[in-house]
């Protein structure tokens, strides 16, 4: 069973029809990219899956349940992590406490024992500390965890922003235009990134890219969107080739 | 046939105060859609027409007309140096320093007229004589007749200005989208003043009508019509220009039917009901549109 | 092996731009991890409480005036106050105006407390505390239900408006004052106030008040729950995508901040002996701001000192005393266009000016 299956899923804004008839079914442990020219609803896919909009049609199933309906904050703890196009770190916190702040669902205690400082405020306070560094490392950003997250680099901050929606555990992670604004090398290294923590955190991946070329290196399968409808579905070869791909990309 | 008359008499007094606050809360929503803060300040600009058309009638004796346009000039040139001198250089800036900063003027202009005038209310009587009509049984004072119109002639020269001029358009442009206004050559920075521009004058015009119904002068006298005429805007949708008068109307006639129902003290605390209640069950108000967050 | 090899590839690229990373990021101390409550850090806080509670004592005793000593119990109430409203404003970045009338509904439940029990002068004291705090958080509580799930700018005009109502509905309630010598209940009217309420507040009160006030709000903010709340602050929508329930944290802070301005307010009326609804008003909702802006957002440090210095400031500069509340809003505008507005870039090259005003973060 696929870890993620979307089937129908719809949204109008008024009378515009953002997305329409898109299906997506994504198997575990997949690394699965979503592509298409600006305005296609790519964007858009991502704030359906996470609850940021409500779809007007279709279904959402993760891990078979649907997940329509239910808020951001419960589809996270259902499992969906996500990153933004437009960074969105919580910049006048520490990088440490970026990464903390998204443990806080895996490491509780009460708001009491925070406040009174009781023996379990300590314990867990140095499991997400451990956790968050382990986390912090894998992007190598360990050394950089006291920085104010606004004063890292724009890589970095991208970086910052994976880590954070890793450390809420996700089966799906999403990630929105993750090279963006990065330079050849930085991007191909990125890639590199991403591919090792699909491995090292046995996850499923979603992305979305502008670059074809550079999607086709990592993903494994594709679907292509152009005006929220499904323009080709399959393996980066088989999109690639596909006419219409070709006509939507290059014109007639 | 009494109890009609008496409904009757009740909701043009409720349309009486309610035309008041529609006036203001014009202002709130015409500068919420255009430069997206809640101006706390407006409600002050109204305190300080009031003493504006004071000085200009009781110190400088200068005849009504005159001192009422002068008023509402004052007001007007007021609104554009504060937009200049406080809200300008945050457009960038997070809404909570705006919103502080607009808490600032608020109790600046407050504690400037407290300095200058004392705490002491001044009285102050009415400019507006105009006799009562009679239609049946039912008595309309001269006040209520001249708010009224004087509303609803203001109203129809906003909507026709909105809708009809070329800073009108412009004016809903930058409201819309400030980057793609600018883009069209529209000045965004003019439009903005004018914007705080007109809504001021509204308010002056409300403070001239408010004194003339409640004629004594305070420095903290705008603070409370101010905070009924924002509910009034978001009961209407803020953003909304007709918005706005509907709520400001329908906010009269709950406030009054209060007042004259249960009392005046409660009263408030029931406009402060309708404001929880239209947040909880449509935060955007009557004709308010949905605003999507863009992610 | 090959995963070790994507590593180090990633390694090296990045310390190659390392060099490059901001020179003016503010690096916080590193933490040495304490395994318990029990440790030498901690140790030496509470000995410099206990050692600030004997200077107060001293000072109080010996060497102070009159008219400084009436100032102690002033003083720590405002700073409970600027404290709590910094966890709302600074912390959770949201814009309250009910600080006053909180401190209202505190004063009133605490001093109907006092006046109608006969228990001891400390316990009733203490009751009385627990009770005007508890009073302020619930109402708090209802307020942000409706209002923390809407956007920034309506939580200000409600809680204003809030206290306004408080304040006129307070006016008309008939207020059980206590029994008079025959036994009788003494009912007064809300609007005359209440008067003759015990003055338990003394030195020793509000020192263990302030001091209780201030651990609790550093300790929450240096909690899960702290960065959780500053989290949304930063940015509310990444918050949600990281599972946060946001409305629950926000009404969470509001109602702790709520809470200490009952708090306050209980010790404001039992200072006072004599209390009236109109004491607790905009401007002095106004004032607390005062304290947390001119302190620095985010800055508990900031709020006490702020908190201190306006206080005494009226008190040794009488004659500015007129000019205070203009001062206030002059304040509170010049602080947000030094710290937001465009031209603050070009200031920033003068260093100083980052220093005074740059966030502040707590540590431990």
């Amino acid at each position: 069973m696929a870890l993620l299956e979307v089937k129908n899923l719809g949204i109008s804004f008024g009378g515009l029809r953002a997305v329409d008839e898109v299906n997506l079914s994504i198997k575990k442990g997949q690394l699965f990219g979503l592509i298409g020219p600006n305005g296609a609803g790519k964007t858009t896919i991502f704030n359906l899956l996470t609850g940021v909009y409500q779809p007007t049609d279709g279904t959402i199933l993760l891990d078979g349940v649907s997940i329509v309906g239910k808020s951001t904050a419960e589809i996270s703890m259902a499992g969906i992590g996500r990153t933004f196009q437009n960074i969105r770190l919580f910049k006048n916190m520490s990088v440490l406490d970026n990464v903390k702040a998204a443990l806080h669902n895996h490491e509780k205690y009460s708001l009491l024992a925070g406040i009174m400082r009781l023996p379990l405020y300590y314990s867990k306070e140095r499991q997400m500390n451990k956790t968050a560094r382990e986390i912090l490392k894998v992007f190598d950003l360990d050394k950089e965890e006291n920085y104010l997250a606004s004063n890292l680099p724009y890589g970095k901050q991208r970086k910052l922003e994976i880590a954070r929606a890793l450390a809420t555990r996700p089966k799906l992670l999403l990630l929105d235009e993750p090279a963006a604004g990065m330079n050849p090398n930085e991007t191909a290294e990125l890639m590199d990134t991403i591919r090792l923590i699909r491995d090292k955190f046995d996850i499923t991946i979603l992305l979305i890219e502008h670059d074809m070329k550079l999607v086709s290196g990592i993903c494994e399968q594709i679907l292509v969107l152009n005006f929220g409808t499904e323009l080709a579905n399959g393996t980066p070869e088989e999109v690639l080739n596909d006419p219409a791909v070709i006509t939507a990309y290059l014109g007639e | 046939m009494k109890l009609v008359e008496y409904i009757i008499g009740q909701l043009i007094n409720g349309l009486n105060a309610g035309s008041i606050y529609a006036l203001i809360a014009l202002g709130y929503s015409m500068v919420y859609g255009i430069a997206k803060m809640i101006n706390f300040a407006h409600g002050d600009i109204i305190m300080v027409g009031s003493y504006a058309l004071y000085v200009f009638i009781v110190l400088m004796k200068m005849p009504v007309i005159v001192a009422i346009l002068l008023t509402i000039g004052f007001c007007a040139i007021l609104g554009i140096t504060i937009e200049r001198i406080a809200y300008k250089p945050l457009r960038k800036a997070p809404p909570l320093a705006v919103l502080i900063t607009a808490i600032g003027v608020s109790f600046f202009l407050q504690n400037a007229s407290l300095l200058i005038f004392k705490a002491n209310p001044i009285p102050f009587g009415t400019i507006i004589k105009v006799d009562a009509v009679n239609i049946g049984n039912i008595s309309i004072s001269g006040l209520t007749i001249v708010t009224l119109v004087v509303t609803f002639i203001c109203m129809a020269i906003l909507t026709l200005f909105i809708n009809k001029t070329k800073a009108g358009s412009a004016m809903r442009a930058v409201s819309e989208d400030k980057g793609a206004a600018q883009l069209m050559g529209i000045n965004v920075n003019r439009t903005i003043s004018l914007t705080f521009a007109i809504g001021s004058a509204l308010a002056a015009i409300a403070g001239i009508l408010f004194l003339s119904q409640y004629p004594s002068l305070k420095p903290t006298m705008g603070a409370l019509p101010g905070i009924k005429a924002f509910v009034a805007a978001v009961l209407g949708g803020i953003g909304n220009v007709p918005g706005a008068m509907l709520g400001g109307m329908l906010l009269g006639i709950i406030e009054n039917t209060a007042k004259a129902y249960i009392s005046t003290e409660v009263s408030d605390a029931i406009v402060f009901g309708v404001l929880i209640l239209v947040l909880l069950l449509k935060p955007s108000g009557l004709l308010g549109k949905k605003r999507i967050e863009k992610v | 092996m090959k995963k070790n090899n994507t590593n180090q590839k990633i390694n090296h690229n990045i310390s190659v731009k390392n060099e490059k990373v901001n020179l003016n990021a503010i690096q916080k101390e590193k933490k040495a991890e304490a395994k318990s409550a029990f440790n030498i850090k901690n140790l030496v806080i509470l000995l410099c409480i206990i050692a600030g509670y004997f200077l107060l004592a001293y000072l109080v005793e010996y060497r102070l005036n009159r008219q400084f000593k009436s100032l102690i119990v002033p003083i720590g109430a405002n700073i409970i106050l600027a404290v709590s409203l910094n966890l709302v404003v600074g912390f959770l970045g949201e814009l309250s105006l009910g600080h006053a009338g909180f401190m209202s509904i505190g004063a009133f439940t605490g001093a109907i407390f006092t006046l109608n029990m006969n228990l001891p002068g400390n316990i009733e004291f203490f009751l009385a505390i627990i009770v005007g705090g508890i009073m302020a958080a619930v109402f708090g509580f209802l307020i942000g239900i409706p209002v923390l799930r809407l956007r920034g700018d309506y939580l200000a005009i409600v809680t204003l408006a809030f206290t306004e109502i408080i304040r006129s509905i307070i006016n008309t309630l008939s207020l059980p004052a206590g029994k008079d010598k025959a036994g009788e209940l003494i009912v007064k009217k809300g609007a005359m106030g209440l008067s003759g309420i015990e003055t338990y507040a003394n030195y020793t009160w509000i020192y263990i008040a302030a001091v209780i006030s201030i651990i609790v709000v550093v300790n929450l903010v240096n909690s899960r729950q702290g960065r959780i709340i500053t989290s949304i602050r930063d940015n509310h929508i990444a918050a949600e995508s990281i599972g946060i329930k946001v409305s629950r944290y926000k009404t969470m802070a509001f109602v702790i901040g709520a809470f200490f301005a009952g708090v306050a307010g209980v010790i404001n009326g039992h200072n006072l002996s004599s209390i009236k609804p109109v004491d607790y008003d905009y401007n002095r909702s106004i004032n607390i701001l005062v304290f947390v802006v001119l302190g620095g957002m985010g800055s508990i440090k900031g709020s006490i000192i702020a908190a201190t210095i306006l206080t005494l400031l009226p008190e040794v500069l009488r004659p500015i005393r007129n000019y205070r509340m203009l001062m206030y809003a002059i304040v509170l505008i010049a602080i947000m266009l030094i710290n937001h507005s465009t031209w603050k870039s070009r200031l920033q090259g003068n260093n100083l000016l980052s220093k005074i005003f740059k966030k502040e973060q707590v540590s431990e």
